[in-house]
């Protein structure tokens, strides 16, 4: 089920968009016009990858650097070992729309589920 | 190139084997490492592996299923070098022979020698120090830079009676310059850890187990433990019969990265090892991004990046010491050099990419 989560205008090209659900998703805006969804907590441990540094289709955690691919959730090297989940998004009418994975997520150690 | 020995499989030798992939590198890969175990992550030791929320499985580098095509060699310690012939000599008695060779020994943690008194560089160092954490009491922690104040914090949370104490006038203030040190180790206070600057210890005393350490004023501080975090040294001994590091590496075909050439960072030893393995191949070099490290201390994330000197002034550009989180940028000739962030990872970030942009010195 596509949700509407706030108009792409929010999220300036290069930028992030902490969505607060549970558990959080973060919404990014490429610098090429494309916007992907993916868990905001990094897999390796509680950072928000809405926070982190975005160079094209791939965000570095803030933390520790490792490298997530916004359109496959992989990741390129440790410290994080697993993938982040990615979820279906839409821009209809301006609004940004996600479509929540199914998967179950791959949350740190101590993250709470 | 046909065959690359790599010595030392932590951080950064894995690193190499992976930028000797990436850079298309088909030949033979050797690693050779002192420890008997797999490439792990060292940061996590004196912090969530000490208070039990990271495991041995967590911390380990490598992938589930990865195949590098690498030949681990753990267990095994070189100890000597010939550059001429480019010739790895081990504690086994063989001999490797690459056309390339890596040096990414890494480095150790400066010991103080008297029984009983840890310090923290090994996974079995710090299996050895989270199992005296098991009871509580008093520890002290001789040197309060990061990973003496990282222990500190751990033991607080396990609820120790926390004394760090630190010869220099200011933690920190190498890395962070005096007044940011100075804000930053007032953490130890607000935690309830007694932090003692100044004052170098003269003595430890205890026969069959530490009872005490003494400091040049005087003061006897009773210990139940004590552990030590006062510096790391460059495992470079083994290239003595090469004349030493720069000498060895002066020699086509050889390179060094990571902390055995005298960094201190994880970030360095991710990232510089796939610019050393380009000059090995003779490909193009990555971009080098300004140095970054970060802290975790008593659930503050730290985080530093850029190039400190004495002299540079620092502005708090968001947020407020006093609550500890803010955001400080330091200049020199109107131009930032260096940030510093506790608990603002996304604005830090910011900064961090603008400080990469800005010139940098090599
Ligand atoms: C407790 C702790 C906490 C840390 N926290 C942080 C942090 O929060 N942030 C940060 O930026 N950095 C941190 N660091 C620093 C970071 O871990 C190091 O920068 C990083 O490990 C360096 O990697 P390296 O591969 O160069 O060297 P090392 O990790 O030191 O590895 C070198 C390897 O080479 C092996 N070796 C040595 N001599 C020989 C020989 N002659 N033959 C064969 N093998 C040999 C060693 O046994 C070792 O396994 C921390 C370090 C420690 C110890
Ligand atoms: S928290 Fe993301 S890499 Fe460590």
């Amino acid at each position: 089920m596509l949700q509407p989560v706030c108009p792409l205008s929010e999220i300036p090209p290069g930028e992030a968009y902490r969505w607060a659900t549970e558990p959080a998703v973060a919404i990014f805006h490429t610098e090429d016009g494309e916007v992907f969804a993916i868990d905001d907590t990094c897999t390796h441990q509680d950072a928000s990858l809405a926070d982190g540094w975005l160079e094209g289709c791939e965000v570095e955690c803030p933390l520790h650097a490792s490298r997530f691919d916004l359109r496959t959730g992989a990741v390129d090297a440790p410290p994080a070992k697993k993938p982040v989940r990615t979820h279906r998004v839409e821009v209809t009418d301006g609004v940004v729309h996600v479509e929540l994975s199914k998967e179950p997520p791959n949350l740190p150690p101590g993250a709470k589920p | 190139m046909d065959k690359v020995a790599i010595v030392g499989a932590s951080l950064a030798g894995l690193a190499a084997v992976r930028a000797l992939r990436r850079q298309s590198f088909a030949g033979e890969i050797v690693v050779v490492g002192a420890e008997p175990h797999l490439p792990y992550d060292r940061p996590p030791l004196s912090k969530d592996f000490l208070t039990g929320a990271v495991t041995v499985t967590d911390l380990a580098l490598t992938h589930d299923g990865e195949d590098l095509g690498a030949d681990w060699r753990l267990g095994v310690t070189a100890t000597g070098f010939d550059p001429r012939t480019r010739a790895v000599h081990l504690d086994t008695g063989e001999v490797i022979r690459a056309d390339g060779v890596v040096i990414a020994t890494g480095a150790r943690a400066r010991p103080i020698e008297h029984l009983g008194v840890h310090t923290l560089r090994t996974l079995d160092d710090a299996l050895a120090l989270r199992e005296a954490l098991k009871q509580t009491g008093r520890l002290v922690v001789i040197g309060a830079g990061f990973i003496g104040a990282e222990v500190a914090s751990s033991a607080r949370k396990l609820g120790w009676d926390v004394t760090v104490v630190e010869s220099l006038p200011t933690p920190l203030a190498g890395q962070l310059g005096t007044e940011m040190g100075e804000i930053v180790s007032r953490l130890h206070g607000d935690h309830g850890v007694r932090l003692l600057t100044g004052l170098p210890v003269t003595g430890l005393t205890g026969t069959d187990r530490i009872e005490a350490v003494e400091l040049a004023d005087g003061t006897r501080l009773p210990a139940d433990l004590v552990v030590a975090g006062i510096g790391a040294i460059p495992n470079v001994e083994w290239l003595e019969s090469a004349g030493g590091l720069a000498a060895a590496t002066s020699v086509p075909g050889v390179v060094a990265t990571g902390d055995c050439t005298g960094s201190q960072h994880w970030t360095f030893a991710l990232e510089h090892p796939a610019t050393a393995v380009a000059e090995l191949l003779g490909t193009d070099p990555p971009v080098t991004k300004p140095p970054y490290f970060w802290s975790d201390q008593y659930g503050v994330m730290i985080q530093f990046a850029g190039h400190h000197a004495p002299g540079d002034t620092v502005r708090i550009v968001e947020g407020d010491p006093e609550r500890r989180s803010f955001l400080a940028v330091y200049e020199r000739d109107g131009q930032p050099s260096a940030v510093l962030g506790l608990n603002q990872p996304k604005l830090f970030t910011r900064w961090r990419r603008q400080l990469r942009s800005a010139p940098q010195e090599a």
